[in-house]
Order: C-alpha cells, then structure tokens, then sequence
C-alpha cells in the first residue's frame, strides 16, 4: 500500500523541463486561457450586436437573433463546436477558393476563439438584453433630451448603466467559457485538457495529471471569482446594499 | 349523435380527481387567448417569408446533401437516443436527491458540514466536466485495476465497463450545481411558513417533508428545467469515454460514411427535439403546480 502510494506520486514528472510533463501543461493551460478570453471577447461583441439588435432591430434582425440564440442554446457545445469547426474551416477555404487563393491551414487557436464565440454569442445576447431592460427609462430618456446621438447615448449611458446588471451574468458566462475550452480537446485543439490526456497517457500517471490539470482549472476559478467581485464591488457603487 | 360529440371525445371524459382543481387555477391564470395570438403572431408577412426561406433550406438539405445512410443507421441512432435519456434521467434522478442534503446542510447544517459541501460544490463547479470524467474513468479506473480485492469483488463486471463513470462524472455535477440552486431555494423560504409549521406542532422531520422541501421544490423548478437542458447537453461528453450514446453513434456514422455534416445536422436536430420536449414538459409540470397571482 505504501509503496503504492509513494509510487502513484512521482512529482518528477510535473518537472518543467523534458523528462517532466509540467511545461507542456503550462503551455496547454495557456492556450486554454487565450481560447478563453478570445471566445470570450468576440461573444461579447456578439453579444451586444445581439442585444440590441434584438431591442430596437426591425422584425426580421428580431426573428433571426432569436433562432440564433434558441438553437445555440438548444443543441450541445460539443456538437455545435465540430459542426462549426468543420463549417468553418471549410467556408474560410471555399471562400478562398472563389477568390482564386490556395486553401489555407486554419490555426487550430483561429478557429476555437471562432467556436466559443459563436457560442457565448448567443448566451451574452440574452444577459445584456435584460441588463439593458434593467436600465431605467428616464435615464435613456434623458439622454436623448439632451441631444445625444444613438452611439453616443450607447457609449456613454446604456453601457455604463446596464454594467452593474449585467456583470453577475457575464461573470458566469466567462467561467463557463474557461470550462467550455476543453471541450474543444475533442476536436484536437492541444488545450489544457487534451494534453494532460496525452501526458497521462504516455506515462500512465493518470490521476497526477488529472488532479494537476483540475488544481490549474480551479485556480483560474478561483482567481476569476476574486477578480469578479472587486469588479463588480466597483460597479455596484452607489446602489444600495443588498444581502 | 355520436358524431357530433367525435370531434372533442375528451372534453367528455371524467377528470381525474384532483385534476380540476389545478386546471381551473391555469385557466384562471392563463385563459386560452396566447394560443391564438401566438399562431396570429406566426402568420406575419416577414414571419411566412421567413418560414419559407427555412423550409427551402431544408427541402435543400434533404435533396442535395446524401441521406441514403439513415435507414441502416436508424436503429443504432434510436437506441442511442434511449442511452442519451436514461444517462440524462438516471443522473439528473441521482443527482437531485444529491443535491437536497447538499443544499440543505449549507443552510443549517453544522459548519464542518456547511464547509466541506462548499468545497465539493465549488471544486465541481470550478473544473470542466470533461476533465472530471477522464479523471474517473482513466484515473479512478486505472487505480481500481491495480487491486486484486476489487478486481475479484462482485462489483468488477460493472467497474470494468464505462457507464458506470460516465454515469457517476454527471451525477457528481449535476449534484454540485443543483446543490447551489437548493441552497439559494432553502434560503429563500420565507420564515414565517416555517415557524406556522412548528406552532402546528410538527416534527422537524414532518416540517421538512410538508412544508420545506415542497416549497423549495416548487421555487427551484424554473433552474430545475434549465439545469436539466444544460444536463441534456452535457450526455454527449460520455461518448468520449465509449459509451454509445446517439453522439458516439453519429460518430460512428461519420468514421463509416467519410460524411461531416449531414450526421451532425441530423444529431442537432435530435438534440433540438429532445431540449423543446424537456422545456415543454417543465412548463407541464409547472403550470400543474397552483400559484396565486402573478
């Protein structure tokens, strides 16, 4: 049993340097957390496109960012991620091909910032929608009293008012956005979890490596949970306390 | 005579006991006009175009893409289908009765208790569901395979296969995020119903049953149903442990035909069916439940 134990922990292999396995995590967890912010990034985007088009947009921008939002949330990210992952990658080359270009190689980092993205797209649509709704009339009222071209009014009233309704979602929607990464060891993107697949493979250490990667994961977890809060302290200041 | 009565032969029929009552309360709440205002809001000019374009879409993608595999599939994809459920029932079934202690103890339980069901809830909900279920199965399992003791006990047959980790990763999180969303439920009964309770004089057992649990049940419903959309979205993650669910058949079918998109169009459409009939019989399920008004 002891020698068991002892023999199950063999910290030399977290060793950065080649015997060991621990640079490769390192290098995996931070594709991961570009993936991450990327796909997190162009959500956002997607997601405030999406807000308002869904807000003020005519009736078909309405009809159509409301399929996009129900079938997104409807069909597993698993089978979303390979659905747009091939769709894309072949699109970008048939369009290439019109174009009269060779196909090019995508970079596995192109087209999983691409995945998320689409994905959070549709669940940051939803938050920020209702943050705007949040908004109080009068404010945005106001703001077009004095004049205020749209864009103005979004970039200095509707964005800085819905923030501190919108942020407990968005948080969520970022952690779910670190998680969502390793699903994309699936389609072969080398991620924090693929390759601590491969290193636990190789060695046959798999709980080291799994216990590993999931100490790296909860770390990122953690590390966003107090980032959130000072956040979020910061723009809930001057509303009133709640328990 | 008869004829007449054929066109709505239920309306006839006695209710089950009970069932009046209830359907009044949703009359009451929601009388039958959305239905056909909704069917009004479909006929829209721009809402028909639309309708159009997608049904030309589809009638595109059954005549243009290569559908001849279906029907030599159709048997292994519907008994797919049935894994993908009982894995969804049988962990989000698990995972709830996990949940109520879960929940329960972070509201008044003891604090090494309240302190070691955070820790669970937040290690879970800190790391993918993926990496946990590799930890399982190629973890846990490679660990089982080293000892004679397990490998000869009776619960070797099971252990050796890989439902049993698949079952047991989803379970296992479907317990830590239900788990915060009974806690929040717990908290949120008001105290007064409560404290009636104990001036009736019941028991806390008999409180908990009647009144506690019950209230928190019907609060939570609403994150229920969407904690069993996420759960039915997270079935496919066990295909890549060997379990042949209707993802790892589509799969299947796509290593066997060289085929990429129609085997993943057809899987999301059948994972889209599978979400509206959850979300419709929530909504069943809910509107079952009287309230008072809203």
């Amino acid at each position: 049993m002891a020698a068991d134990a002892s023999s199950l922990i063999d910290w030399s292999l977290l060793a950065f340097s080649a015997p060991g396995w621990g640079g490769v995590l390192l290098a995996g967890f931070v594709n991961s957390i570009q993936i991450a912010i990327g796909g997190y990034s162009l959500g956002l985007l997607l997601g405030v496109g999406g807000a308002f088009g869904k807000l003020y947009g005519g009736p078909i921008t309405r009809d159509l960012l409301e399929i996009y939002t129900t079938l997104v949330r409807a069909v597993p990210e698993l089978v979303l991620i390979l659905l747009l992952y091939y769709a894309g990658t072949d699109g970008v080359n048939q369009v290439l091909a019109l174009a009269g270009y060779p196909p090019i190689d995508i970079s596995g980092l192109a087209a999983g910032i691409f995945v998320i993205g689409v994905v959070q797209g549709a669940y940051s649509t939803e938050v920020l929608r209702g943050a705007i709704k949040a908004v109080p009339s009068g404010q945005m009222e106001a703001a077009r009293a004095y004049g205020m071209a749209p864009v103005q009014m979004l970039r200095r009233i509707t964005l800085p008012a819905m923030l501190p309704y919108a942020i407990p979602g968005l948080a969520n929607l970022w952690l779910i956005a670190t998680k969502d990464t390793a699903l994309l060891a699936v389609v072969g993107f080398s991620e924090l979890t693929l390759v601590t697949r491969q290193a636990a493979g190789t060695t046959k250490h798999y709980m080291l490596f799994f216990v590993a990667a999931g100490v790296l994961y909860l770390l990122l977890t953690l590390v966003s949970n107090g980032l959130i809060a000072l956040i979020e302290r910061r723009a809930r200041r001057g509303f009133p306390e709640v328990a | 005579m008869s004829s007449s009565n054929a066109p709505s032969p239920k309306a006839d029929m006695p209710p089950e006991p009970g069932a009046p009552d209830a359907r009044d309360h949703v009359a009451a709440i929601m009388p039958a006009a959305p239905e056909s205002s909704a069917l009004k809001a479909l006929l829209v000019p721009h809402r028909i175009v639309l309708m159009l374009i997608f049904a030309g879409a589809i009638l595109a993608m059954a005549l243009l893409m290569r559908w001849d595999w279906l029907p030599g599939y159709l048997p292994r994809i519907g008994s797919g289908i049935v894994v993908t459920l009982i894995m969804l029932f049988a962990s989000a079934g698990l995972g709830f009765l996990l949940a109520v202690p879960l929940g329960l103890v972070q509201v008044t339980g003891p604090w090494p208790l309240k302190r070691a069901a955070q820790a669970f809830c937040t290690l879970i909900r800190g790391t993918p569901l993926l990496l946990q279920l590799w930890l399982l199965y190629y973890g846990l399992g490679s660990i089982f395979a080293q000892y004679p003791e397990i490998r000869s006990s009776f619960l070797w047959p099971y252990l050796r296969q890989s439902w049993p980790y698949g079952l047991a990763a989803l379970t296992i999180s479907f317990a830590a995020y239900e788990g915060e969303v009974m806690r929040g439920a717990f908290a949120g009964i008001p105290a007064g119903e409560l404290e009636a309770g104990r001036a009736y004089g019941m028991g806390r057992f008999t409180l908990f049953r009647r009144i506690w649990l019950p209230r928190a049940v019907h609060r939570a419903l609403p994150t229920l149903a969407g904690e069993t959309v996420l759960q039915l979205k997270s079935t496919p993650l066990v295909a890549t442990i060997t379990v042949i669910d209707v993802y790892a058949v589509i799969s299947r079918v796509r290593q066997e035909t060289f085929l990429t998109y129609e085997p993943l169009l057809l899987l999301a459409a059948i994972y889209c069916c599978l979400t509206g009939i959850l979300v419709v019989a929530f909504r069943a399920l809910e509107n079952r439940i009287p309230t008072r008004g809203v």
